[in-house]
């Protein structure tokens, strides 16, 4: 009796366009993915040319009993999957290995860096959303406007341009030419880290926002096209009135995005944190590269993977909350 | 829908104009400035409008507007490979997966969604910078990573096309099915492909000359914008045309091309809606 209760209790909760259903679903998707993924991004240790061991050794003084020892470490005389379920057991404790560059541990040289991408992210996110919806809901407001097609323009011209180029240009005008602001470097921390970063974060924010840009237009656009719209106007609703139904509506598509925005700038920062000598995750992963340090490779790549695919699960979950279209486009 | 103003040509004239001498540049740089990386330690950085040196020089000596036109060829060439590269897998992969469905379908659409799970700049990087790729390499790993875009892109329109009545017809008529998916199906399909590869070149170039500002891609001493940008940088408070030459040619040519592809887009959208 109880078991039955509880079989059909499961049964509903797994049934088609259920939300539980729909979050199982889609957290065993994501972690097969990631899954995946880890498999790649152990491979890359064996997918560098030279021998693993000697990589993982660096440039210190190749002795027999160095790479004896370094091949004990990492099991590298076991077979291939072996070795890749131990450095998988190793990550899932935190432990992606030592530095080859530096003498610490990657966790700590990661947690040493990873405030300053998220600081140079959460302003650049902040940046692009105050500037580029507004904006875009305007320039769909009233298409064929001037403001609509500069602003469509510019955001193509934005979108095309790359970081690095208008990095430096804004660093050469606003750095060395007028002075305004500190030209490389990360600050002292508190207010002076904040400064140092505004230009990183424009440069950063005038990509992202041409294309929050172009999302929030398409968005508005499609949302006055139905017919709900037409239908409030011949009512008689005051413009107001139809302005609070469309953003509402448009907002939906607008906001899930973001999430997803945010989660590839974090990836996305490398560039920016070259251009302008920031000790952050990007510029280390650049640095590591050159330098093949395999260890803070993987781990990096691993955790912008992991935030990007977990922001998309977040992002998914919540469409399907809010939107009760999605919903049933599911169950059908 | 007020977007007429586009109907008047001003796009392509507009963008025509710096993507000719671009191009004049790619084909014939070796006649028009073939002594581009010659050094001259003695000269060193100057400023620009330095006697004979419109934008200066660079530690070498070398002119930067002589390097520039030199750079134009491996700034545009790769990036068309790339698009070119891609577009065919995409037409290819995505005809089928779109056509055909099933198990091919689903399993591309997985390996679309691997690839995306990452940003484009840092599996390029990773790659190519641990298995010391030079240029080619580098084009191939932006092949595969871009294809994906591409794959879903045809399939898209491929599935757009299947339920048309011209479909049915052809089915009716017995045709075979790769007869009706690449002589039918594939000549409305691409329209939109050539504009996507044209944003797709834009996209290219500004992805190998960001490897290349990383110290990837192009080789030393080879002339090139994005390397010429990432040594500028120890130059800016001596010659600011080594710094806004490269850039604002990677910002134009960019530029340009995106939106000669969004305007040849957005015509090809209006007229489909039209018939």
């Amino acid at each position: 009796m109880d078991s039955a209760h509880s079989h059909r209790r499961l049964t509903q909760l797994l049934s088609r366009g259920s939300l539980t259903r729909f979050i199982i679903v889609r957290l065993a998707a994501t972690g097969l993915l990631l899954l995946v993924l880890s498999f790649v991004v152990f491979a890359l240790l064996h997918l560098t040319p030279g021998d693993p061991a000697r990589n993982l050794v660096g440039v210190r003084n190749v002795t027999p009993e160095l790479l004896q020892s370094i091949r004990d470490k990492y099991h590298l005389n076991d077979p291939f999957m072996s070795q890749y379920l131990h450095w998988l057991g190793n990550v899932l404790h935190g432990d992606f290995g030592e530095s080859i560059r530096n003498n610490t541990t990657v966790t700590t040289l990661l947690s040493d860096r990873v405030m300053l991408t998220l600081q140079l992210s959460s302003l650049s996110f902040a940046l692009t959303v105050i500037v580029a919806v507004p904006l875009g809901i305007a320039a769909a407001w009233r298409t064929g406007s001037a403001l609509d097609r500069s602003m469509s323009a510019a955001s193509i011209v934005g979108i095309g341009a790359p970081t690095y180029a208008v990095g430096l240009l804004l660093l050469y005008v606003f750095g060395l030419w007028f002075n305004i602001f500190p030209v490389y470097g990360s600050g002292d921390g508190g207010f002076d880290r904040w400064w140092h970063l505004v230009l990183p974060a424009i440069t950063l924010a005038s990509g992202l926002a041409a294309m929050v840009f172009k999302l929030t237009r398409t968005a508005v656009v499609a949302e006055l096209n139905q017919d709900y719209v037409a239908f409030a106007q011949s009512r008689g609703l005051t413009h107001r009135q139809i302005r609070s139904l469309v953003l509402r509506n448009a907002m939906i598509p607008v906001a899930t995005s973001l999430g997803l925005v945010f989660a590839f700038l974090f990836g996305g920062t490398i560039l920016v944190e070259v251009t302008f000598a920031l000790q952050g995750i990007g510029s280390l992963l650049a640095g590591s590269v050159t330098f093949k340090d395999l260890p803070v490779v993987q781990a990096i790549t691993l955790l912008t993977a992991t935030v990007i695919a977990l922001t998309a699960l977040a992002v998914d979950i919540l469409y399907y909350a809010v939107d009760p279209r999605v919903r049933k486009r599911g169950a059908q | 829908m007020k977007l007429r103003m586009t109907r008047k040509p001003v796009i392509p004239f507009v963008t025509g104009i710096p993507l000719a001498i671009i191009a004049i540049f790619v084909v014939a740089s070796r006649w028009i400035v073939p002594n581009a990386t010659r050094q001259d330690i003695m000269t060193g950085v100057t400023s620009p409008g330095t006697a004979g040196h419109l934008f200066g020089t660079d530690q070498l000596g070398r002119d930067i507007g002589q390097l520039a036109i030199a750079g134009a060829g491996s700034a545009v060439l790769g990036p068309i490979v790339i698009a070119l590269g891609s577009m065919m897998i995409g037409i290819l992969l995505g005809t089928f997966a779109g056509y055909i469905g099933g198990w091919l379908d689903l399993l591309l659409s997985k390996y679309a969604d691997l690839l995306l799970a990452l940003p484009t700049t840092l599996v390029a990087l990773v790659v190519t910078g641990l298995v010391d790729g030079g240029y080619w390499v580098t084009v191939l790993v932006l092949i595969m990573l871009f294809s994906p875009t591409d794959i879903r892109m045809v399939r898209g329109s491929v599935i757009a096309q299947t339920g048309r009545p011209y479909i049915e017809s052809a089915k009716v008529l017995g045709l075979g099915r790769l007869r009706i998916m690449f002589r039918h199906i594939l000549p409305n399909v691409l329209p939109v492909a050539f504009s996507t590869m044209l944003l797709n070149v834009a996209f290219a170039l500004v992805s190998m000359s960001a490897l290349s500002f990383l110290g990837l891609g192009v080789g030393p001493g080879v002339p090139d914008w994005g390397r010429q940008l990432s040594d500028s940088r120890d130059l800016l408070d001596r010659n600011w045309g080594s710094l806004v030459l490269p850039a604002m040619l990677i910002i134009i040519t960019a530029a340009a091309i995106n939106l000669l592809g969004d305007w040849l887009q957005e015509r090809y959208e209006e007229g489909s809606v039209q018939r």
